[in-house]
Protein backbone atom coordinates (compact mmCIF):
# COMPACT_ATOMS: atom_id res chain seq x y z
CA UNK A 1 0.00 0.00 0.00
CA UNK A 2 2.25 3.36 -1.64
CA UNK A 3 -1.09 5.10 -2.42
CA UNK A 4 -1.15 8.61 -1.22
CA UNK A 5 -3.88 10.62 -1.06
CA UNK A 6 -2.96 14.64 -2.66
CA UNK A 7 -4.32 17.51 -1.32
CA UNK A 8 -2.63 19.26 -3.87
CA UNK A 9 -2.60 18.80 -7.66
CA UNK A 10 -1.11 21.12 -10.91
CA UNK A 11 -2.12 23.72 -12.81
CA UNK A 12 -4.22 22.40 -15.60
CA UNK A 13 -5.88 23.63 -19.01
CA UNK A 14 -8.80 23.90 -17.01
CA UNK A 15 -7.92 26.15 -14.48
CA UNK A 16 -6.75 28.90 -17.42
CA UNK A 17 -10.73 28.55 -18.50
CA UNK A 18 -11.29 29.24 -14.71
CA UNK A 19 -8.58 32.36 -14.64
CA UNK A 20 -10.49 33.53 -18.42
CA UNK A 21 -13.63 33.21 -16.23
CA UNK A 22 -12.94 35.44 -13.50
CA UNK A 23 -11.25 38.14 -15.81
CA UNK A 24 -14.36 38.43 -17.57
CA UNK A 25 -15.88 38.96 -13.95
CA UNK A 26 -13.35 41.49 -13.41
CA UNK A 27 -13.96 43.39 -16.74
CA UNK A 28 -17.52 43.10 -16.16
CA UNK A 29 -17.47 44.91 -12.62
CA UNK A 30 -15.22 47.45 -13.86
CA UNK A 31 -16.95 48.01 -17.29
CA UNK A 32 -20.18 48.75 -14.99
CA UNK A 33 -18.69 51.03 -11.93
CA UNK A 34 -17.09 52.87 -14.84
CA UNK A 35 -20.06 53.64 -16.67
CA UNK A 36 -22.11 54.38 -14.08
CA UNK A 37 -19.55 56.21 -11.80
CA UNK A 38 -18.32 58.72 -14.59
CA UNK A 39 -21.98 59.76 -15.62
CA UNK A 40 -22.68 60.20 -11.95
CA UNK A 41 -19.09 61.59 -11.47
CA UNK A 42 -19.91 64.01 -14.82
CA UNK A 43 -23.02 65.44 -12.68
CA UNK A 44 -20.86 65.92 -9.60
CA UNK A 45 -18.01 67.40 -12.10
CA UNK A 46 -20.96 69.73 -13.30
CA UNK A 47 -22.48 70.85 -9.92
CA UNK A 48 -19.20 71.53 -8.04
CA UNK A 49 -17.94 73.77 -11.48
CA UNK A 50 -22.14 75.58 -11.84
CA UNK A 51 -22.99 75.18 -7.73
CA UNK A 52 -19.63 76.88 -6.35
CA UNK A 53 -20.05 77.77 -2.68
CA UNK A 54 -23.15 75.32 -2.30
CA UNK A 55 -21.53 72.33 -3.54
CA UNK A 56 -18.07 73.61 -2.22
CA UNK A 57 -20.06 72.75 1.49
CA UNK A 58 -22.52 70.10 0.72
CA UNK A 59 -20.59 67.38 -2.03
CA UNK A 60 -17.25 68.09 -2.17
CA UNK A 61 -16.62 66.90 1.70
CA UNK A 62 -18.25 63.63 0.59
CA UNK A 63 -16.66 63.31 -2.31
CA UNK A 64 -13.20 63.77 -0.49
CA UNK A 65 -14.41 61.48 2.11
CA UNK A 66 -14.35 58.52 -0.79
CA UNK A 67 -11.34 59.47 -2.56
CA UNK A 68 -9.08 59.67 0.23
CA UNK A 69 -10.87 56.32 2.89
CA UNK A 70 -8.74 53.64 0.96
CA UNK A 71 -10.95 51.12 -1.13
CA UNK A 72 -10.61 48.29 0.52
CA UNK A 73 -12.02 49.61 4.00
CA UNK A 74 -14.84 51.34 2.14
CA UNK A 75 -15.46 47.73 0.52
CA UNK A 76 -15.42 46.61 4.20
CA UNK A 77 -17.32 48.90 5.24
CA UNK A 78 -19.96 49.19 3.37
CA UNK A 79 -20.60 45.42 3.12
CA UNK A 80 -20.90 45.06 6.63
CA UNK A 81 -23.13 47.30 7.96
CA UNK A 82 -25.09 48.16 4.44
CA UNK A 83 -27.66 45.43 5.60
CA UNK A 84 -27.62 47.09 9.16
CA UNK A 85 -29.95 49.72 7.22
CA UNK A 86 -31.89 47.58 4.91
CA UNK A 87 -29.76 46.79 2.29
CA UNK A 88 -28.88 43.49 1.68
CA UNK A 89 -26.28 43.37 -1.07
CA UNK A 90 -24.14 40.50 -2.39
CA UNK A 91 -20.24 40.63 -2.57
CA UNK A 92 -20.87 42.18 -6.37
CA UNK A 93 -23.46 44.41 -5.87
CA UNK A 94 -21.69 45.85 -2.87
CA UNK A 95 -18.43 45.97 -4.93
CA UNK A 96 -20.73 47.30 -8.11
CA UNK A 97 -21.69 50.15 -5.46
CA UNK A 98 -18.67 50.99 -4.08
CA UNK A 99 -16.66 51.20 -6.93
CA UNK A 100 -19.11 53.53 -8.40
CA UNK A 101 -19.20 55.90 -5.87
CA UNK A 102 -15.64 55.88 -6.27
CA UNK A 103 -14.85 56.12 -9.81
CA UNK A 104 -18.11 59.35 -9.30
CA UNK A 105 -15.39 60.66 -6.79
CA UNK A 106 -12.00 60.74 -9.01
CA UNK A 107 -13.78 61.63 -12.53
CA UNK A 108 -15.82 64.53 -10.61
CA UNK A 109 -12.90 66.85 -10.80
CA UNK A 110 -11.48 65.61 -13.68
CA UNK A 111 -15.07 66.82 -15.10
CA UNK A 112 -14.61 69.92 -13.50
CA UNK A 113 -11.63 70.35 -14.87
CA UNK A 114 -12.75 69.68 -18.32
CA UNK A 115 -15.46 72.00 -18.10
CA UNK A 116 -12.89 74.69 -16.63
CA UNK A 117 -10.72 73.96 -19.48
CA UNK A 118 -13.14 75.32 -22.29
CA UNK A 119 -12.14 78.95 -21.29
CA UNK A 120 -15.00 81.68 -20.93
CA UNK A 121 -14.74 83.87 -24.62
CA UNK A 122 -15.01 80.23 -26.32
CA UNK A 123 -18.41 79.80 -24.44
CA UNK A 124 -19.55 83.61 -25.65
CA UNK A 125 -18.89 82.73 -28.78
CA UNK A 126 -20.81 79.77 -29.12
CA UNK A 127 -23.73 81.57 -27.22
CA UNK A 128 -23.48 83.94 -29.31
CA UNK A 129 -24.91 82.31 -32.44
CA UNK A 130 -28.09 81.74 -30.41
CA UNK A 131 -27.20 78.25 -28.59
CA UNK A 132 -29.12 77.44 -25.55
CA UNK A 133 -26.79 77.03 -22.56
CA UNK A 134 -27.79 73.25 -22.57
CA UNK A 135 -26.29 73.13 -26.66
CA UNK A 136 -23.15 74.99 -25.50
CA UNK A 137 -22.68 72.01 -23.31
CA UNK A 138 -23.58 69.59 -25.50
CA UNK A 139 -22.01 70.28 -28.44
CA UNK A 140 -18.74 73.37 -27.51
CA UNK A 141 -18.33 72.12 -23.81
CA UNK A 142 -18.32 68.26 -24.43
CA UNK A 143 -16.17 67.85 -26.80
CA UNK A 144 -13.49 70.32 -26.49
CA UNK A 145 -13.59 69.86 -22.66
CA UNK A 146 -13.99 66.16 -22.64
CA UNK A 147 -10.59 65.84 -24.89
CA UNK A 148 -8.82 68.21 -22.61
CA UNK A 149 -9.28 65.57 -20.18
CA UNK A 150 -9.41 62.19 -21.72
CA UNK A 151 -5.91 60.96 -20.61
CA UNK A 152 -7.27 62.09 -17.15
CA UNK A 153 -10.22 59.75 -17.23
CA UNK A 154 -8.47 56.88 -18.57
CA UNK A 155 -6.03 56.90 -15.64
CA UNK A 156 -8.91 56.66 -13.30
CA UNK A 157 -10.63 54.09 -15.63
CA UNK A 158 -7.49 51.87 -15.49
CA UNK A 159 -6.72 52.86 -12.09
CA UNK A 160 -10.33 51.63 -11.03
CA UNK A 161 -9.99 48.30 -13.24
CA UNK A 162 -7.16 47.84 -11.13
CA UNK A 163 -8.77 48.30 -7.51
CA UNK A 164 -11.46 46.22 -8.50
CA UNK A 165 -9.22 43.47 -7.29
CA UNK A 166 -9.84 44.80 -3.72
CA UNK A 167 -13.38 43.16 -4.53
CA UNK A 168 -12.03 39.82 -3.59
CA UNK A 169 -11.76 40.30 0.24
CA UNK A 170 -15.54 40.63 0.03
CA UNK A 171 -15.76 36.84 -1.54
CA UNK A 172 -16.39 37.99 -5.09
CA UNK A 173 -14.86 35.62 -7.30
CA UNK A 174 -12.88 37.74 -9.91
CA UNK A 175 -9.24 37.66 -11.34
CA UNK A 176 -7.60 38.04 -7.95
CA UNK A 177 -9.96 36.11 -6.01
CA UNK A 178 -9.47 32.99 -8.38
CA UNK A 179 -5.85 33.18 -8.39
CA UNK A 180 -6.01 33.05 -4.70
CA UNK A 181 -8.04 30.07 -4.76
CA UNK A 182 -5.66 28.42 -7.51
CA UNK A 183 -2.75 28.96 -5.23
CA UNK A 184 -4.02 27.48 -2.27
CA UNK A 185 -4.56 24.28 -4.35
CA UNK A 186 -1.64 24.22 -6.56
CA UNK A 187 0.94 25.81 -4.39
CA UNK A 188 2.54 27.33 -7.79
CA UNK A 189 1.79 31.30 -6.57
CA UNK A 190 4.70 32.37 -9.20
CA UNK A 191 3.03 30.49 -12.29
CA UNK A 192 -0.22 31.64 -11.63
CA UNK A 193 0.19 35.29 -10.31
CA UNK A 194 1.97 35.62 -13.66
CA UNK A 195 -1.32 34.35 -15.19
CA UNK A 196 -3.06 37.05 -13.35
CA UNK A 197 -1.50 39.49 -13.78
CA UNK A 198 -1.03 38.61 -17.44
CA UNK A 199 -4.97 39.21 -17.71
CA UNK A 200 -4.97 42.12 -16.29
CA UNK A 201 -2.31 43.35 -18.74
CA UNK A 202 -4.46 42.21 -21.56
CA UNK A 203 -7.74 43.76 -19.75
CA UNK A 204 -5.32 47.53 -19.45
CA UNK A 205 -3.42 47.11 -22.93
CA UNK A 206 -6.24 47.66 -25.78
CA UNK A 207 -8.22 50.28 -23.66
CA UNK A 208 -4.41 52.61 -23.49
CA UNK A 209 -3.81 51.55 -26.81
CA UNK A 210 -7.26 52.74 -28.86
CA UNK A 211 -6.91 55.92 -26.06
CA UNK A 212 -3.69 56.90 -27.01
CA UNK A 213 -4.97 56.42 -30.95
CA UNK A 214 -7.86 58.46 -29.93
CA UNK A 215 -5.79 61.56 -28.52
CA UNK A 216 -3.08 61.48 -31.80
CA UNK A 217 -6.19 61.55 -34.15
CA UNK A 218 -7.98 64.33 -31.81
CA UNK A 219 -4.38 66.10 -32.07
CA UNK A 220 -4.71 66.64 -35.85
CA UNK B 1 -33.41 98.57 -35.83
CA UNK B 2 -31.79 98.89 -32.58
CA UNK B 3 -32.69 101.35 -29.83
CA UNK B 4 -30.28 102.05 -26.83
CA UNK B 5 -31.95 103.97 -23.80
CA UNK B 6 -30.25 105.15 -20.63
CA UNK B 7 -28.10 101.92 -20.63
CA UNK B 8 -26.16 101.65 -17.22
CA UNK B 9 -23.55 98.78 -16.81
CA UNK B 10 -21.44 98.15 -13.85
CA UNK B 11 -19.23 95.63 -13.32
CA UNK B 12 -18.93 95.34 -9.31
CA UNK B 13 -19.20 98.88 -7.75
CA UNK B 14 -17.35 100.12 -11.46
CA UNK B 15 -19.74 101.95 -13.32
CA UNK B 16 -18.65 101.10 -17.73
CA UNK B 17 -21.51 102.47 -19.47
CA UNK B 18 -22.79 105.84 -17.91
CA UNK B 19 -26.32 106.10 -19.70
CA UNK B 20 -26.21 105.46 -22.86
CA UNK B 21 -28.74 106.34 -25.31
CA UNK B 22 -28.19 105.39 -29.26
CA UNK B 23 -29.89 104.26 -32.67
CA UNK B 24 -28.90 101.99 -34.97
CA UNK B 25 -30.58 101.91 -38.50
CA UNK B 26 -31.04 99.36 -40.45
CA UNK B 27 -28.57 99.57 -43.53
CA UNK B 28 -25.96 101.71 -40.94
CA UNK B 29 -22.53 101.02 -40.66
CA UNK B 30 -21.57 102.64 -37.33
CA UNK B 31 -18.08 102.33 -35.83
CA UNK B 32 -16.90 102.98 -32.15
CA UNK B 33 -14.18 104.01 -31.26
CA UNK B 34 -12.54 105.68 -28.37
CA UNK B 35 -9.41 104.24 -25.58
CA UNK B 36 -9.95 100.60 -23.89
CA UNK B 37 -11.69 100.63 -21.03
CA UNK B 38 -13.75 103.15 -22.69
CA UNK B 39 -16.97 100.52 -22.70
CA UNK B 40 -17.16 100.15 -25.80
CA UNK B 41 -16.66 96.30 -26.23
CA UNK B 42 -19.09 95.59 -23.31
CA UNK B 43 -21.86 98.06 -25.05
CA UNK B 44 -21.88 95.07 -28.06
CA UNK B 45 -22.10 92.24 -25.02
CA UNK B 46 -24.82 94.30 -23.53
CA UNK B 47 -26.72 94.52 -27.21
CA UNK B 48 -26.88 91.01 -27.54
CA UNK B 49 -27.20 90.04 -23.81
CA UNK B 50 -24.09 88.28 -22.87
CA UNK B 51 -23.64 91.09 -20.10
CA UNK B 52 -26.79 91.79 -17.85
CA UNK B 53 -27.19 95.80 -17.61
CA UNK B 54 -28.43 97.26 -14.73
CA UNK B 55 -30.66 100.45 -15.97
CA UNK B 56 -32.14 101.51 -19.24
CA UNK B 57 -32.79 99.26 -22.13
CA UNK B 58 -31.96 97.70 -25.26
CA UNK B 59 -34.48 97.13 -28.18
CA UNK B 60 -33.62 95.20 -31.00
CA UNK B 61 -36.49 95.57 -33.97
CA UNK B 62 -39.11 96.20 -30.92
CA UNK B 63 -37.94 93.35 -28.67
CA UNK B 64 -36.23 93.98 -25.21
CA UNK B 65 -32.76 92.21 -24.99
CA UNK B 66 -33.03 92.35 -21.42
CA UNK B 67 -36.72 91.45 -20.43
CA UNK B 68 -36.73 88.06 -18.35
CA UNK B 69 -40.13 87.20 -20.76
CA UNK B 70 -37.48 87.56 -24.23
CA UNK B 71 -36.29 84.59 -25.87
CA UNK B 72 -32.64 85.62 -25.67
CA UNK B 73 -31.19 82.26 -27.71
CA UNK B 74 -33.68 83.60 -30.74
CA UNK B 75 -33.23 86.85 -30.18
CA UNK B 76 -28.98 86.28 -30.82
CA UNK B 77 -30.12 84.48 -33.95
CA UNK B 78 -30.33 88.06 -35.10
CA UNK B 79 -27.28 89.56 -33.83
CA UNK B 80 -24.15 87.66 -34.92
CA UNK B 81 -20.88 88.50 -33.15
CA UNK B 82 -17.39 88.59 -34.31
CA UNK B 83 -15.20 88.67 -31.21
CA UNK B 84 -11.19 89.79 -30.84
CA UNK B 85 -10.57 85.85 -30.43
CA UNK B 86 -11.90 84.02 -33.12
CA UNK B 87 -12.93 81.25 -30.82
CA UNK B 88 -12.86 78.49 -33.54
CA UNK B 89 -14.11 75.50 -32.40
CA UNK B 90 -10.95 73.23 -32.65
CA UNK B 91 -13.31 69.94 -32.71
CA UNK B 92 -14.48 70.98 -35.82
CA UNK B 93 -13.75 71.44 -39.31
CA UNK B 94 -14.72 74.85 -41.18
CA UNK B 95 -17.01 73.79 -42.41
CA UNK B 96 -18.76 72.01 -39.80
CA UNK B 97 -18.16 74.76 -37.40
CA UNK B 98 -20.01 77.52 -39.61
CA UNK B 99 -22.83 74.25 -40.03
CA UNK B 100 -23.11 73.93 -35.98
CA UNK B 101 -25.82 76.63 -35.22
CA UNK B 102 -28.06 76.51 -37.85
CA UNK B 103 -28.43 72.79 -37.28
CA UNK B 104 -28.60 72.56 -33.79
CA UNK B 105 -30.20 76.32 -32.94
CA UNK B 106 -32.08 76.40 -36.64
CA UNK B 107 -32.71 72.45 -37.00
CA UNK B 108 -31.61 72.73 -40.98
CA UNK B 109 -30.51 69.29 -42.08
CA UNK B 110 -27.31 68.09 -42.09
CA UNK B 111 -27.35 68.87 -45.90
CA UNK B 112 -28.96 72.43 -45.54
CA UNK B 113 -26.69 73.07 -43.02
CA UNK B 114 -23.93 72.17 -45.10
CA UNK B 115 -24.67 74.02 -48.40
CA UNK B 116 -25.74 77.13 -46.05
CA UNK B 117 -21.88 77.07 -44.47
CA UNK B 118 -20.32 76.23 -47.71
CA UNK B 119 -21.71 79.30 -49.39
CA UNK B 120 -21.19 81.83 -46.64
CA UNK B 121 -17.18 79.87 -46.40
CA UNK B 122 -17.09 81.59 -49.94
CA UNK B 123 -18.28 84.43 -49.26
CA UNK B 124 -15.36 85.06 -47.01
CA UNK B 125 -12.74 84.05 -49.49
CA UNK B 126 -12.51 80.17 -47.76
CA UNK B 127 -13.69 78.02 -50.71
CA UNK B 128 -10.79 75.89 -50.52
CA UNK B 129 -10.56 75.38 -47.03
CA UNK B 130 -13.73 73.58 -46.13
CA UNK B 131 -12.74 70.47 -44.63
CA UNK B 132 -9.66 72.30 -42.70
CA UNK B 133 -9.32 72.05 -38.73
CA UNK B 134 -9.26 75.46 -37.26
CA UNK B 135 -5.55 74.44 -36.21
CA UNK B 136 -4.34 74.59 -39.74
CA UNK B 137 -5.36 77.98 -40.44
CA UNK B 138 -3.54 81.40 -39.56
CA UNK B 139 -5.80 84.06 -37.75
CA UNK B 140 -6.97 86.22 -40.53
CA UNK B 141 -8.67 82.65 -42.00
CA UNK B 142 -9.90 82.06 -38.20
CA UNK B 143 -11.41 85.05 -37.98
CA UNK B 144 -13.12 84.96 -41.60
CA UNK B 145 -14.49 82.09 -40.28
CA UNK B 146 -15.81 82.92 -37.31
CA UNK B 147 -17.45 85.43 -39.79
CA UNK B 148 -19.06 82.86 -42.04
CA UNK B 149 -20.02 81.66 -38.64
CA UNK B 150 -21.98 84.15 -37.59
CA UNK B 151 -23.15 84.89 -41.24
CA UNK B 152 -24.87 81.29 -41.73
CA UNK B 153 -27.25 82.51 -38.86
CA UNK B 154 -28.39 85.45 -40.86
CA UNK B 155 -28.25 87.63 -38.54
CA UNK B 156 -29.88 91.46 -39.47
CA UNK B 157 -27.22 92.77 -37.41
CA UNK B 158 -23.33 92.30 -37.31
CA UNK B 159 -21.39 93.19 -34.14
CA UNK B 160 -17.49 93.21 -34.42
CA UNK B 161 -15.06 93.61 -31.18
CA UNK B 162 -12.45 94.69 -32.33
CA UNK B 163 -11.95 92.01 -35.40
CA UNK B 164 -8.44 92.98 -36.18
CA UNK B 165 -6.72 93.59 -33.04
CA UNK B 166 -5.28 89.90 -32.07
CA UNK B 167 -4.16 89.94 -35.39
CA UNK B 168 -0.59 90.22 -36.86
CA UNK B 169 -0.27 93.00 -38.86
CA UNK B 170 -0.34 91.42 -42.29
CA UNK B 171 -3.55 89.64 -41.72
CA UNK B 172 -5.50 92.38 -40.50
CA UNK B 173 -5.71 93.47 -44.15
CA UNK B 174 -8.04 90.87 -45.22
CA UNK B 175 -10.80 90.69 -42.59
CA UNK B 176 -10.91 94.58 -42.87
CA UNK B 177 -11.65 93.86 -46.80
CA UNK B 178 -14.27 91.17 -45.96
CA UNK B 179 -15.70 93.53 -43.09
CA UNK B 180 -16.00 96.34 -46.16
CA UNK B 181 -17.62 93.14 -48.19
CA UNK B 182 -20.40 93.31 -45.81
CA UNK B 183 -20.92 96.48 -45.72
CA UNK B 184 -20.88 97.14 -49.16
CA UNK B 185 -24.05 94.54 -48.75
CA UNK B 186 -25.66 96.78 -46.97
CA UNK B 187 -25.08 94.82 -43.70
CA UNK B 188 -26.32 96.85 -40.30
CA UNK B 189 -23.29 96.64 -38.56
CA UNK B 190 -21.69 98.22 -35.64
CA UNK B 191 -17.94 97.67 -35.53
CA UNK B 192 -15.63 98.57 -32.23
CA UNK B 193 -12.63 99.22 -33.72
CA UNK B 194 -9.10 100.49 -33.37
CA UNK B 195 -8.84 100.21 -37.01
CA UNK B 196 -9.62 104.48 -37.74
CA UNK B 197 -8.78 104.03 -41.57
CA UNK B 198 -11.80 101.47 -41.74
CA UNK B 199 -13.85 103.87 -39.83
CA UNK B 200 -13.58 106.73 -41.88
CA UNK B 201 -14.05 104.89 -45.00
CA UNK B 202 -16.63 102.87 -44.06
CA UNK B 203 -19.00 104.11 -41.47
CA UNK B 204 -22.06 105.92 -41.80
CA UNK B 205 -21.33 107.46 -38.27
CA UNK B 206 -18.73 107.29 -35.76
CA UNK B 207 -19.41 107.47 -32.34
CA UNK B 208 -16.37 108.37 -29.62
CA UNK B 209 -16.43 106.51 -26.36
CA UNK B 210 -14.90 107.89 -23.26
CA UNK B 211 -15.12 106.89 -19.77
CA UNK B 212 -18.34 105.33 -19.99
CA UNK B 213 -19.87 107.66 -21.79
CA UNK B 214 -20.78 108.66 -25.70
CA UNK B 215 -18.75 111.95 -25.93
CA UNK B 216 -19.61 112.84 -29.49
CA UNK B 217 -21.35 110.37 -32.33
CA UNK B 218 -21.37 111.90 -36.08
CA UNK B 219 -20.34 111.49 -39.73
CA UNK B 220 -16.94 110.29 -40.33
CA UNK B 221 -16.21 113.72 -41.65
CA UNK B 222 -16.89 115.71 -38.43
CA UNK B 223 -15.49 112.91 -36.07
CA UNK B 224 -12.03 113.30 -38.31
CA UNK B 225 -12.40 116.29 -39.99
CA UNK B 226 -14.16 118.67 -37.25
CA UNK B 227 -14.64 116.93 -33.96
CA UNK B 228 -16.71 119.03 -31.48
CA UNK B 229 -15.77 117.56 -28.24
CA UNK B 230 -12.16 117.91 -27.36
CA UNK B 231 -11.57 114.42 -26.13
CA UNK B 232 -12.43 113.33 -29.36
CA UNK B 233 -9.89 115.27 -30.70
CA UNK B 234 -7.11 114.29 -27.92
CA UNK B 235 -7.73 110.95 -28.75
CA UNK B 236 -7.25 111.24 -32.20
CA UNK B 237 -4.37 113.30 -31.84
CA UNK B 238 -2.74 110.23 -30.31
CA UNK B 239 -3.51 107.32 -32.37
CA UNK B 240 -2.71 109.43 -35.65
Amino acid sequence: MNETISFFSGFNINDLWFLGEAAMRTLWISVLSISIGTVLGGFFGWLLYEGRLTAALTIAPVLDIFRSVPLIIQLVLFYNFAPIVGLDLDPFGSGVVILTIYTAALVANVARGGIEAVERPMRRAARSLGLSYWQDMRYVVLPIGGRAVFPAWVGVALGVMKDSALVSVLGYVELLKASQILITRTQEPFLILIIAGAFYFALSFPISRYAAKLEQRWAQ
Amino acid sequence: MIEIRGLEKYFGALQVLKGIDLDVEKGEVLSVIGASGSGKSTLLYCINGLEPIQKGSVLVDGSDVHAKDTDINKLRQKLGMVFQQWNSFPHLTALENVALAPKIVKGKSKAEAHDIAEKQLKHVGLADKLSVYPNALSGGQQQRLAIARALAMEPTYMLFDEATSALDPELVGEVLDTMRLLAEEGMTMICVTHEMGFARDVSDRVAYFHQGVMDEIGPPEQIFGDAKSENTRKFLANVR
